[in-house]
C-alpha cells in the first residue's frame, strides 16, 4: 500500500514532480485537444487519435534517419534548428493527411449510422494503425537521434531538463495559437457552430464536411507535436506508444470538460500533475490514477471542470 | 423447467463424450483451439446479456476474467503450503489438491467478479453510451494495474503453476450452462425487460421497469461468466499474468459479438468461433506469405468494414435457429 508522508518524501521532492507533471501533461493537453474537438463536433471518441501521436513520432523519425541524423554508438549528431523545425512541421503535415483520410474513409460512411458503430469503427482503426505500425516499424522500440543534448536547467527550488521546459513552451505556443484560431478566425467560427447544432450551420452555408476535416486535421496536428516532443524527451519509440497514451490524454479532455480546448488544457495539466505527485511514492499506481480520475469526474460532473453540461432531451 | 434439466443433462453427458473422444482421438493443438473456443463463448454469451440484450456497452469484460482468474487460482493453488518432511506442496483444504476442488474454485471466482460487477455497476450504470464504455475501460485497467501492483500473486510476472484442470468437459459444461442460462433469460420476464431498456430506456421505465436495478443485475450475471471463464482460461494456460487480461482482451470479446450480431445469442456463438479459429487458420497463411503481422491487419480491416457496410453484424438481432434456416432453403416456405 501507499505509505505515507512521513516515509522521506520531501515537500521539495514533490515540487519537483508538480514540475515534470507539467511537463508531462503539456503532451497530454496537446493530445487531450484533438479528443476534445472531435468529441465536439462528432460526439465520437476517436480511438485512433492515440495512434496519430504515435504516427507522429514515426514520421519525424524516419527523416531524421534519412537525413542521416540517427547516432551511431556514443557520438552525437549537430543537428541545426531549422531542420528540426523541419522535422516539426513535415511531421504535422503527414499527420494532418492521415487525419483527414482516417476521417473520409472510417467515419465519414457511418456519420449517420448509431453511434456505437462509430465508436466500434474507432477501435478497428486504432487496431489498424497498432498492428500496421508494427508490420511496417517493426515491433521493436526505436531510439530517437538526441538533438539537444540534455541539461537539468535550475528554476529556483525545482530542476528541470531542458528538454522538458521545450516541451512546456511548445505546448503553450500550440495551444494558445490553436484558441486564438478557434476563437478568432471564420474557420474557427464554423467549427464552434458546427459543434454548437451541425444542421443549423450547414444551413447557414457552412461546409460541414470540409469543417470537420479541417477539425480532424488540426487535432492530428496538435497530436503530431505532442508526439515528435515526446520523442526527443524520452527517445523509444514503440508501435504501441499511442494506446494509454491516448486512453490517459481522452480522460484528460474528459476531466477538463470535453469539447472546451481550454478544459482539454487544464485537464491535461491536472492529470499530468496528479499522475507525477502519485509517482513520487509509487510509480505504478501513478498509472492507475488516470483511470481513478476518470471514473470519479464522469460520477461527480460528467461535463467536466469547464464543460458545459446539457441537459438530455428526450 | 424439468425439460431444461433434461437438455441439461443430456448436454453435459455428451460434453463427456466429446472430451473422451477427442482426449483419445484428434490432435492435441486442435482440442486446445476447441477449448479457446469454448471459454470465447462463454464470454461472448455473457457479455452479450449486457452489452446486446441491455444495450449497456461495457469495455470492461477482461477485467471481471482476470478476477475470476486470480481468485480460482488462489483456491487452486495459494490455499496450500510447502511439507518440508514431505517435500511437496500440501493442501490447506484437501478438497482443492483434487480436480474436484476446480467447480468450487471456479464459482468462487465468478462470485467474486459478480461482487466487483455490482460494486463497478451500481455507480457506473448511470452513465450512458461511449461514456460508459470509457469507465469500464478504466475499470478493467484499474484491475490489472491493482494485479500487477499485488507481489503476492506475482505482480507482472504473472501467475505460474495453475494446475491444468481445465478440460473440454469442464469449459464445456460451463458453456452448455451458461448458453441454456442466457436463453430462458433472453425470453423470460427479465430479459425482455433488458430489451425494453435497451430500445428505449425513458419509456421502459415510464412502463414500470425498474431500469438501474435491472441493469445492474445484467452486469452482475455477465461479470458471473467472465469471472468463471476466467478461471477456466487460467487453468487452461497454467499461467495467468496481468497482460493476459488487458484492454484488447475486452475489445476482442466486443469485437466477436459485434461479428455475429449485438443482441443476438447464436451470432454470439458464431462470432466467438470464428474470431478463435480464424486467427489461428490465418497463421498458416501468415506464415505462407511472409507476412508477420499481417493477421491482426486484417482483423482490424475486417472490423472497420463491417461497420461500414453491416453494422448489425452477420446475423443481426436475430437467432440462428431451425426455422430460420428452413426459410432460406430455396423453394421451400418455411412457416410464417
Amino acid at each position: 500500500m501507499l505509505p505515507l508522508l512521513d516515509s522521506g518524501v520531501t515537500f521539495e521532492a514533490i515540487l519537483q514532480q508538480v514540475a515534470n507533471g507539467v511537463a508531462k501533461g503539456s503532451v497530454y493537453a496537446l493530445i487531450a485537444v484533438g479528443y476534445t474537438m472531435v468529441y465536439g463536433v462528432l460526439q465520437l471518441i476517436n480511438f485512433a487519435h492515440g495512434e496519430v501521436y504515435m504516427l507522429g513520432a514515426y514520421f519525424s523519425y524516419y527523416p531524421a534517419k534519412w537525413l542521416g541524423y540517427l547516432p551511431e554508438g556514443s557520438e552525437k549528431p549537430k543537428v541545426p534548428l531549422l531542420v528540426i523545425g523541419g522535422l516539426f512541421v513535415g511531421s504535422m503535415a503527414a499527420c494532418a493527411a492521415i487525419g483527414m483520410l482516417i476521417e473520409r474513409l472510417a467515419y465519414r460512411p457511418l456519420r449517420n449510422s448509431s453511434r456505437l458503430a462509430a465508436l466500434i469503427t474507432a477501435i478497428g482503426v486504432s487496431l489498424l494503425l497498432q498492428n500496421g505500425g508494427q508490420m511496417l516499424f517493426g515491433a521493436d522500440p526505436k531510439g530517437f537521434p538526441q538533438f539537444v543534448e540534455q541539461e537539468s536547467v535550475n528554476l529556483g527550488p525545482v530542476a528541470l531538463a531542458n528538454t522538458k521546459i521545450v516541451i512546456i513552451a511548445v505546448a503553450a505556443v500550440m495551444m494558445t495559437g490553436l484558441h486564438l484560431f478557434v476563437q478568432k478566425t471564420k474557420p474557427g467560427a464554423a467549427m464552434r457552430a458546427c459543434s454548437f447544432d451541425m444542421r443549423t450551420a450547414r444551413l447557414m452555408g457552412i461546409n460541414v464536411d470540409r469543417t470537420i476535416a479541417l477539425t480532424f486535421a488540426m487535432g492530428s496536428a496538435m497530436a503530431a507535436v505532442g508526439g515528435v516532443l515526446v520523442a526527443m524527451d524520452q527517445p523509444r519509440l514503440t508501435p504501441l506508444m499511442g494506446l494509454l497514451m491516448g486512453l490517459k490524454a481522452f480522460v484528460a479532455a474528459v476531466l477538463g470538460g470535453i469539447g472546451s480546448i481550454p478544459g482539454a488544457a487544464l485537464g491535461g495539466l491536472l492529470l499530468g500533475v496528479a499522475e507525477s505527485v502519485v509517482g513520487t511514492w509509487s510509480t505504478t499506481y501513478s498509472e492507475a490514477v488516470a483511470f481513478v480520475i476518470l471514473i470519479l469526474v464522469l460520477l461527480v460532473k460528467p461535463s467536466g471542470l469547464l464543460g458545459k453540461s446539457g441537459r438530455e432531451k428526450v | 423447467m424439468a425439460r431444461l434439466l433434461g437438455i441439461l443433462v443430456a448436454a453435459i453427458a455428451v460434453t463427456f463424450g466429446a472430451n473422451w473422444l477427442l482426449d483419445s482421438f484428434v490432435d492435441e493443438y486442435v482440442v486446445r483451439i476447441i477449448n479457446l473456443c469454448g471459454i470465447s463463448i462463454i464470454l461472448a454469451v455473457s457479455l452479450n446479456v449486457i452489452n446486446g440484450l441491455c444495450g449497456q456497452f461495457s469495455l470492461g469484460h477482461a477485467g471481471f476474467m482476470a478476477i475470476g482468474a486470480y481468485v480460482s487460482a488462489y483456491f487452486t493453488t495459494t490455499l496450500r503450503y510447502f511439507d518440508e518432511a514431505a517435500t511437496k506442496y500440501v493442501a490447506i483444504e484437501p478438497m482443492f489438491a483434487s480436480e474436484w476442488g476446480f467447480v468450487p474454485a471456479l464459482l468462487a471466482g465468478g462470485l467474486v467478479a459478480a461482487a466487483a460487477g455490482a460494486v463497478v455497476g451500481i455507480p457506473t450504470l448511470r452513465l450512458k453510451g461511449d461514456y460508459l464504455a470509457i469507465a469500464t475501460l478504466g475499470f478493467g485497467e484499474i484491475v490489472t494495474i491493482m494485479i500487477t501492483n499485488f507481489e503476492k500473486v506475482g505482480g507482472a510476472n504473472g501467475l505460474p503453476g495453475l494446475p491444468p484442470y481445465s478440460n473440454t468437459f469442464w469449459i464445456f459444461s460451463f458453456v452448455v450452462l451458461v448458453i441454456m442460462l442466457s436463453w430462458t433469460l433472453q425470453r423470460s420476464t427479465f430479459g425482455r425487460a433488458l430489451i425494453a431498456i435497451r430500445e428505449n430506456e425513458l419509456a421502459a421505465e415510464v412502463m414500470g421497469i425498474p431500469a438501474s436495478r435491472l441493469k445492474v443485475m445484467a452486469f452482475i450475471y455477465g461479470a458471473f461468466f467472465a469471472g468463471v471463464a476466467g478461471g477456466l482460461l487460467g487453468h487452461l494456460l497454467q499461467t495467468i499474468s496481468p497482460a493476459t487480461f488487458n484492454f484488447m482482451k475486452s475489445i476482442e470479446v466486443v469485437v466477436m459479438l459485434v461479428l455475429g450480431g449485438l443482441g443476438s445469442m447464436t451470432g454470439a456463438v458464431v462470432g466467438a468461433i470464428v474470431l478463435t479459429a480464424l486467427p489461428e487458420a490465418l497463421r498458416d497463411v501468415e506464415s505462407g506469405l511472409g507476412l508477420p503481422g499481417i493477421r491482426m491487419v486484417v482483423y482490424s480491416l475486417v472490423l472497420i468494414l463491417l461497420m461500414i457496410f453491416r453494422p448489425q453484424g452477420i446475423f443481426g438481432q436475430k437467432e440462428l435457429s431451425l426455422k430460420l434456416l428452413a426459410r432460406l432453403l430455396p423453394g421451400k416456405k418455411g412457416d410464417k
